[in-house]
């Protein structure tokens, strides 16, 4: 039997966690697609398609989300009460963005919705700009850190009024945040135009790629080059000091080769796509960009918690920063769920075979006007 | 740990948390039931072949997604709220409590999203019988989703599988499979997904009963009757059964709420259950003023005893005897729980002051006294105590408690009798076209809404002051963030909510008044 070490079980559900944020954010090609709904469509029936298409996904990422939550409190819970609990401004308007979507799909067109069709189609756009900007610039707090504090206890305590807010105030932060949502307008089009048949919203489509595929490269690459070229936060696994190394990112990069690899790969990925798509008008450009998406977002967070890196450093209290080793759960607990997580492939599976049943044929005009439960 | 905390944070947290978690619990039981229902009307259908039993089960779908939708959006702040507003709590219990949530997320979330859509989406775009087969996935999804969130919630009952880490200072998971497979959980389980298939009956039933008082649809509003006339009568037989289980965990596991949703001040042996009784404005004790006499009541003796441990004759503690103790059936008092606990705290304390200050010898000593068998029978059992200042902080409300406890069995009760009733008339095929039943039928719609409402309110406010039982109060438990920060999001939770549930409510009477014929209604 193999054995596996505590600090492995640690580093696999790091990994997992990892993954799960690259899902999110590729799928977050629903957010994206939500704040073009007028952009690419004209007419009713036009927007009556690309809200449709996107319907049938929505589910997907916010259950994705609610994972990603349910998964880290599980594996790290020091950083689940640390985080939210602290910036608990940023998350409360995170949760809202994603309260405001839930309902809007369903109740958009129906009699008696009261709050008219308009009101939800401003929901799906708030929950498309604030959900990515917001999101993203949380997770860059991963990489420039945050305010709190914890005591001996593991009871945490946020040390700014502003309840996480502050990290507006880094322009690193809001640069990813920016990318985000950019990249989601541009994995939405792509998408739309993988989904539904229809050429007008092609032609549209093209021009916005262009440009919020040249905003998404501008922040992205400013994001990239600011993250190898800057300070960042090491710990020593024995004593668990944590410090301040230059050149982190770049050190873990090259200290993990393989991560390199993935990235660059990846950011290969994302470019290729983006000429497909402009160049060659390919209505298969998705599934380009979305496996370099899931590569670049995955190898992003892998060197923000690996190879003895605080995954969320603090500024307030340095010692306080959380790493993979002291914000885990007990080992028992890691194995426990490392057998659950043998079912994810499974999931996949299934997800899969149900989205290759179902979307078999292209969204068009004449499926609108059958479908008894069309949005 | 708790120094200098703001009471009216705390108060105002739990304002959030009940406000947010009613609202989850309106739209959750509906889903949980009428999946069920829906499937069986489908499964019908495949089997006969008949187009009526087709827009049947598509009406019923139709209502489902309306309220599916909302109980995606007030569950997610749930779940993201254990860590906004009780992170103390998140930190001491995640250790056992994420895993039962990220469980949820993988096995049963992406079970019901996937196939939700081919249940929406998919009547044309795949077999009869892929189609069913989703249909009742999304049943047995949502049913599991379920199971979890309430394996941790009956862990925060009634804590088990798990040993205290000094190093950590939480509780750390020892034994999956006690703490999933828990009697308290399974009997959790078990009584909340019953209760609240009988909710889902009632409202088909109900609402079917508005479509034979306007005399229209009148096929399909007799096929939606009988199918869920037979699965609200067997539901609510076992929803009886499994609360009497509910009472009998209580009981043992949680004395003081048990002690509370009977109102009883003095223990008894041969301890009689009150059947009813209201309760008068004055005092019986004079220092605490949640101790009200009943003015009225009716009591039916011996039968407390047994319904807590099945022997007429057994002692039932009192509310009273489990502060002042009780010697002779070996109860300690709240004074002296206090105290253990507090010598409790000081341990964890000196062990980690000795590991600040680098004494290893010391600290390994403590640290061996603090997990030996014996401190934890002894003193850390009572650990939680050791915060509590005031033994009166040890009651819940005791009206509160009686009152929604005893119109939940009533209810219960009365559910019963009403789908007899149904099931009479429907074996006798007499009409069921008297106004009166018909309108019996509506109004039990709200009753139903109430009685399960009612059981949260046992259950959670029973656990009161705890936010796990005997180990951490509520007040540890809260996120240390400004009271008004919390006052800003109670409010607009409650507005954003209130708005859609308006809305909701709104679309639900549109659909039903179009009917199963109507064209879908979008406009
Ligand atoms: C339609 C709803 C409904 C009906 C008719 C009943 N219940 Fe119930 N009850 C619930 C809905 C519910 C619930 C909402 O599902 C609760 C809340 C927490 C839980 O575990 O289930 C609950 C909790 C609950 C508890 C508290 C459990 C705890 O504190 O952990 C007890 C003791 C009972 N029930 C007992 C009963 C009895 C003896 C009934 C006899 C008829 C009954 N319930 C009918
Ligand atoms: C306080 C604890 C709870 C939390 C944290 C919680 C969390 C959630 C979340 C995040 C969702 C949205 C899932 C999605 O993306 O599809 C959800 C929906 C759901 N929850 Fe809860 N929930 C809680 C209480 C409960 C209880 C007590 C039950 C059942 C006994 C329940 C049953 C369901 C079901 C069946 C759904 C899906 C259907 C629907 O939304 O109506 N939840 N919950
Ligand atoms: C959806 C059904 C539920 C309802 C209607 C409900 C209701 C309530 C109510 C009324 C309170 C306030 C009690 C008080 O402060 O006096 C409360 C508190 C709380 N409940 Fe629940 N509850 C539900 C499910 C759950 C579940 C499944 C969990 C855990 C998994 C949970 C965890 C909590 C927590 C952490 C608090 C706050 C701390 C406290 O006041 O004790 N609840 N809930």
């Amino acid at each position: 039997m193999l054995s596996v070490s505590y600090l492995m079980l640690q580093q696999y559900w790091w990994m997992i966690i990892s993954l799960l944020g690259a899902l999110l954010v590729f799928l977050m090609f629903v957010q994206g697609g939500q704040t073009l709904i007028y952009t690419l469509g004209k007419n009713d029936n036009e927007r009556k398609m690309i809200v449709n298409s996107l319907g049938r996904k929505w589910e997907l990422t916010f259950t994705t989300l609610v994972t990603f939550g349910g998964a880290f409190f599980a594996s790290f819970p020091l950083f689940y009460s640390t985080s939210f609990g602290g910036a608990y401004w940023v998350w409360m308007a995170i949760l809202f963005c994603f309260v405001i979507q839930a309902v809007s799909y369903e109740y958009r067109t129906k009699a008696g919705n009261f709050l008219g069709k308009r009101t939800f189609e401003t929901f799906l756009f708030i929950n498309g700009l604030g959900g990515t900007v917001l999101i993203g610039t949380a997770v860059g707090t991963f990489f420039n850190g945050a305010m709190f504090s914890v005591n001996e206890m593991n009871f945490s305590q946020w040390e700014t009024p502003y309840g996480g807010l502050e990290a507006v105030l880094t322009f690193h932060n809001v640069a990813l945040g920016l990318s985000v949502f950019f990249l989601s307008r541009v994995l939405g089009i792509m998408y739309l135009n993988n989904n539904i048949n229809d050429e007008q919203i092609a032609t549209r489509g093209k021009k916005q790629i262009i440009i919020n595929g040249a905003l998404f490269l501008v922040f992205f690459l400013f994001f990239l080059i600011k993250l190898i070229l800057k300070d960042g936060y090491a710990y020593n696994p024995e004593t668990g000091e944590v410090t301040m190394e230059a050149y982190k990112y770049l050190h873990n990069l090259l200290d993990m080769p393989v991560v390199l690899v993935l990235l660059l790969v990846g950011v290969v990925g994302v470019l290729w796509a983006l000429y497909t798509a402009i160049m060659k008008e390919s209505k298969t450009s998705i599934w380009y960009a979305g496996s370099g998406v899931v590569l670049v977002v995955f190898s992003l967070f892998l060197i923000a918690g690996l190879n003895n890196t605080a995954f969320y450093p603090s500024n307030a209290d340095l010692q306080s920063s959380l790493t993979i080793q002291n914000a885990s759960s007990s080992e028992f607990t890691l194995t426990t769920m490392s057998y659950v997580s043998i079912m994810v492939p499974f999931v996949f599976a299934y997800i899969w075979y149900v989205w290759k049943s179902m979307d078999g044929k292209k969204i068009d005009a004449e499926e609108m006007e059958n479908d008894s439960h069309a949005y | 740990m708790i120094d200098n905390l703001d009471m009216s944070l705390v108060d105002w947290s739990r304002a959030q948390f009940a406000l947010t978690a009613m609202y989850h619990w309106i739209f959750v039981p509906l889903t949980l039931g009428l999946s069920f229902i829906i499937a069986i009307m489908e499964t019908i259908y495949v089997r006969t072949g008949k187009e009526e039993w087709k827009t049947t089960t598509k009406f019923w779908m139709k209502l489902f997604g309306i309220n599916f939708a909302i109980g995606v959006a007030t569950g997610i702040i749930l779940e993201f709220e254990f860590g906004t507003n009780w992170s103390n709590y998140s930190w001491f219990v995640g250790d056992i409590f994420g895993a039962p949530l990220a469980i949820e997320g993988i096995m049963a979330f992406f079970m019901e999203t996937t196939f939700i859509a081919v249940m929406f989406f998919g009547w044309k775009k795949v077999s009869k019988k892929f189609h069913l087969i989703s249909t009742w996935l999304v049943a047995i999804g949502s049913n599991l989703s379920a199971y979890w969130i309430l394996v941790a919630n009956a862990w925060m009952q009634q804590p088990v599988g798990v040993t205290f880490n000094p190093e950590t200072a939480r509780n750390e998971m020892t034994n999956f499979w006690d703490v999933a497979l828990s009697p308290m959980a399974v009997n959790k389980f078990l009584h909340t997904i019953s209760s609240s298939y009988v909710l889902a009956a009632i409202f088909v039933v109900g609402v079917s009963a508005w479509y034979i008082m306007k005399k229209r649809d009148l096929a399909f509003a007799r096929k939606s009757i009988i199918v869920a006339a037979i699965f609200g009568f067997l539901t609510s037989v076992y929803t009886i059964f499994s609360g009497d289980g509910s009472a009998r965990q209580v009981a043992s596991a949680q004395p003081m709420k048990f002690a509370a949703l009977e109102g009883l001040y003095k223990g008894q042996e041969g301890a009689g259950l009150i059947a009813f009784g209201f309760f008068s404005t004055s005092e019986s004790d004079p220092e605490n003023e949640n101790l009200k006499d009943f003015t009225l009541k009716l009591e039916i003796p011996n039968v407390l005893s047994y319904m807590a441990f099945l022997d007429w004759d057994a002692f039932v503690p009192g509310v009273k005897d489990l502060i002042d103790g009780n010697k002779k059936h070996n109860i300690l008092s709240a004074e002296e729980k206090i105290r253990r606990g507090k010598i409790a705290i000081a341990k964890l304390r000196e062990f980690k002051e000795a590991k600040k200050s680098g004494n290893k010898e010391l600290e390994t000593t403590l640290k061996n006294e603090f997990t030996s068998d014996a401190f934890q029978k002894e003193y850390f059992r009572y650990f939680g105590y050791g915060y509590i200042t005031n033994t009166d902080q040890l009651i819940p409300h005791v009206p509160l408690m009686f009152y929604s406890f005893h119109l939940m069995v009533a209810l219960g009760g009365y559910f019963l009798l009403f789908f007899v009733y149904v099931l009479y008339l429907i074996i006798r095929k007499k009409a069921i076209e008297k106004r009166w039943f018909l309108r019996l039928a509506i109004w039990t719609i709200p009753l139903a809404y109430l009685a399960s409402q009612a059981g949260w309110v046992v259950a959670e406010v029973g656990r009161q002051p705890w936010v796990i039982q005997d180990l951490m109060p509520t007040m540890a438990a809260v996120s240390r963030i400004s009271t008004g920060a919390v006052q800003v999001t109670f409010w607009l939770f409650a507005v954003v909510f209130t708005t859609l549930l308006i809305a909701e409510v709104r679309i639900m009477v549109k659909q039903i008044g179009f009917g199963p014929k109507g064209k879908g209604g979008n406009k």
